[in-house]
């Protein structure tokens, strides 16, 4: 941290009373998982829906020791991404990097990496729209009610909904879980493709969502079950012969995009964690 | 009392606001008041006491704001007493007092041992999820997990209480008032409930259609056997379904008997008139 913003800052941005009232709503999100937690979202100074939630959760854990990596979209240099690490590099200090082994704290929107990873690493979650409740209560009271007596009853009629309209269960994205046989969890806008990972992972998993001033965690070693019928059970997204364009995998989670080229063009599949295709192919190059 | 009862009703009270030391003695069927004109205090349900057999139909009827859907509502569970027992038994078992299950237990009990039909079909139906769907939730709620299954019920449950089972994923605002009464029913019977409650499920209806519902719910009870409390301030109603009846007046039953005896011979003044105005 530069000495001028010594004198502007706090370390980590907000104030310690802040960090304080954050660190305890994790502690009591860590006792009760997939159990939203209030807390007193702060202004900061990007805005709400940025990832102010996931911001706060790691400007309250972070640590002059930490290494620190921030990903959107699967994506290290995405605008957001490159935003976020920068204020929390500036008013920290911390080392940043793009390598998910090398992290010990990983704040991300809409990815888990694919890399494994491990129980000293923490991976921060930005979160849109905590209650999956939502979806079928929008009285945020009675979602509570529902919550604290395990009324899950609608949000399955919304699952055998999903059936009967689409012929499966094809939610995208948000993919309602159940936490530890109790409470029922949204897994923020992550793909399915990543929802299996939640399940007895070695890493603490924190959801921060700024807006809507809730926090949740999911320990290591918790069971995560998806909602899913015996029939038609979940499943990730896969489509047989699709690999990564630049390093060829084909066990991991794929974007596609379009790509200019003289013939007018092509459709491209590449791996969606970008860091992490980048090593692959680094890897590959170093053999070859 | 007989020995083959499934519900019964001990001294249940209810009354919304402070109350006050004169409140009982200036409410009451003989003041025609519920509501304390001292504190304002509502009566809603003042001891009442009744028992349903397994398999019968009651009859509760009074004119509007006498209490009847009060009662039908903390049998249901959703409305806690101030005091008073629900005692509920299933096949001649042990007795459980209704009213010391915690909320948790008590949805658990709504769920699998009680139905409800309303008035107004938004109150049991939600109007953005399909006729399935909504059939569906109590049987989900009851911890049915396999698809096929869940459809192939809910299509029979359309089938019994004759609807289009072809329409099973169409939204509810989509059907007439008389469907939605059918939906309502298919949803209730889902769970194959011990008891069944039906608040003032007619009114609303036309007569042709009021009596297209009613005969279903007659043919319902006969096929199996379900014991059933129905709340109606239409007598033509209750003597077309129930066996026995209650009179509720301000908050108190005044009269109780076959229902044949109450329409033939009313002994309180209220039930006589009540049994002029119908005819």
């Amino acid at each position: 941290m530069s000495e001028a913003s010594d004198q502007l800052y706090n370390f980590a941005l907000l104030d310690e009373d802040a960090k304080r009232e954050i660190r305890r709503k994790l502690l009591k999100a860590v006792a009760l998982p997939g159990h939203l937690v209030p807390f007193a979202s702060r202004d900061l100074p990007i805005a709400r829906g940025w990832g102010t939630g996931g911001l706060q959760i790691t400007l309250s854990i972070v640590t002059p020791a930490d290494t620190l990596k921030v990903i959107d979209q699967g994506d290290d240099e995405s605008v957001n991404a490159v935003n976020l690490r920068r204020l929390i590099n500036r008013t920290t200090g911390v080392t940043t990097t793009t390598d998910t082994a090398a992290a010990t704290i990983i704040q991300t929107r809409h990815r888990i990496p694919e890399e494994p990873m491990r129980a000293d690493q923490i991976l921060v979650l930005q979160v849109p729209m905590a209650d999956p409740l939502r979806w079928v209560e929008p009285n945020l009271e009675r979602a509570t009610m529902m919550h604290s007596e395990a009324d899950y009853g609608k949000m399955w009629v919304y699952m055998y909904e999903s059936v009967v309209r689409a012929g499966d269960l094809r939610i995208a994205s948000q993919y309602p879980v159940i936490v530890n046989r109790r409470y029922l969890m949204d897994t923020t806008p992550i793909p399915r493709w990543d929802v299996p990972k939640l399940h007895m992972a070695d890493t603490l998993y924190l959801f921060g969502a700024g807006r809507e001033k809730r926090i949740y965690a999911v320990p290591p070693y918790t069971i995560v079950e998806p909602l899913q019928f015996e029939d038609y059970p979940f499943r990730t997204e896969y489509r047989p012969g699709q690999r990564c364009a630049r390093c060829g995998a084909e066990h991991t989670f794929l974007t596609e995009h379009f790509v200019s080229d003289s013939n007018g063009g092509r459709w491209e599949t590449t791996c969606s964690d970008a860091a992490y295709c980048a090593k692959r192919v680094a890897q590959m190059e170093a053999t070859a | 009392m007989t020995g083959d009862w499934i519900l019964r009703v001990e001294q249940l009270s209810k009354h919304f606001g402070p109350t006050c030391p004169d409140c009982r003695r200036l409410t009451g069927p003989d003041l025609g008041r519920s509501q304390c004109p001292r504190c304002g205090t509502v009566w809603a349900c003042v001891e009442a006491n009744l028992q349903l057999s397994a398999g019968e139909v009651l009859g509760i009827v009074g004119e509007s704001g006498s209490g009847k859907s009060t009662l039908l509502q903390m049998i249901y569970l959703a409305l806690h007493p101030d005091s008073g027992h629900i005692w509920y038994r299933d096949n001649g078992g042990p007795p459980r007092d209704l009213t010391t299950l915690n909320r948790y237990e008590a949805r658990l009990f709504r769920n699998t041992k009680l139905g409800i039909v309303y008035q107004r079909p938004e109150l049991g139906l939600n109007m953005r999820f399909s006729v399935g769907g909504n059939v569906a939730e109590k049987l989900l709620l009851a911890e049915w997990r396999h698809f096929g299954r869940i459809r192939a019920r809910t299509a029979e449950l359309m089938v019994k209480t004759e609807l289009p089972p072809e329409r099973i994923d169409d939204e509810p605002p989509t059907f007439s008032g008389g469907m939605l009464q059918r939906v309502q029913i298919a949803k209730a019977l889902a769970s194959r409930p011990s008891l069944l409650l039906l608040d003032e499920i007619t009114s609303g209806l036309d007569v042709s259609v009021q009596a297209r519902v009613l005969d279903l719910l007659r043919r319902i009870q006969w096929e199996d056997r379900i014991t059933m409390l129905l709340v109606s301030h239409d007598l033509g109603v209750v003597r077309q379904l129930a066996r026995r009846t209650i009179v509720m007046k301000n908050g108190h039953i005044v009269e109780a008997g076959l229902t044949d005896h109450i329409l033939e011979d009313p002994q309180h003044p209220y039930t006589q008139l009540l049994v002029s105005s119908a005819l």
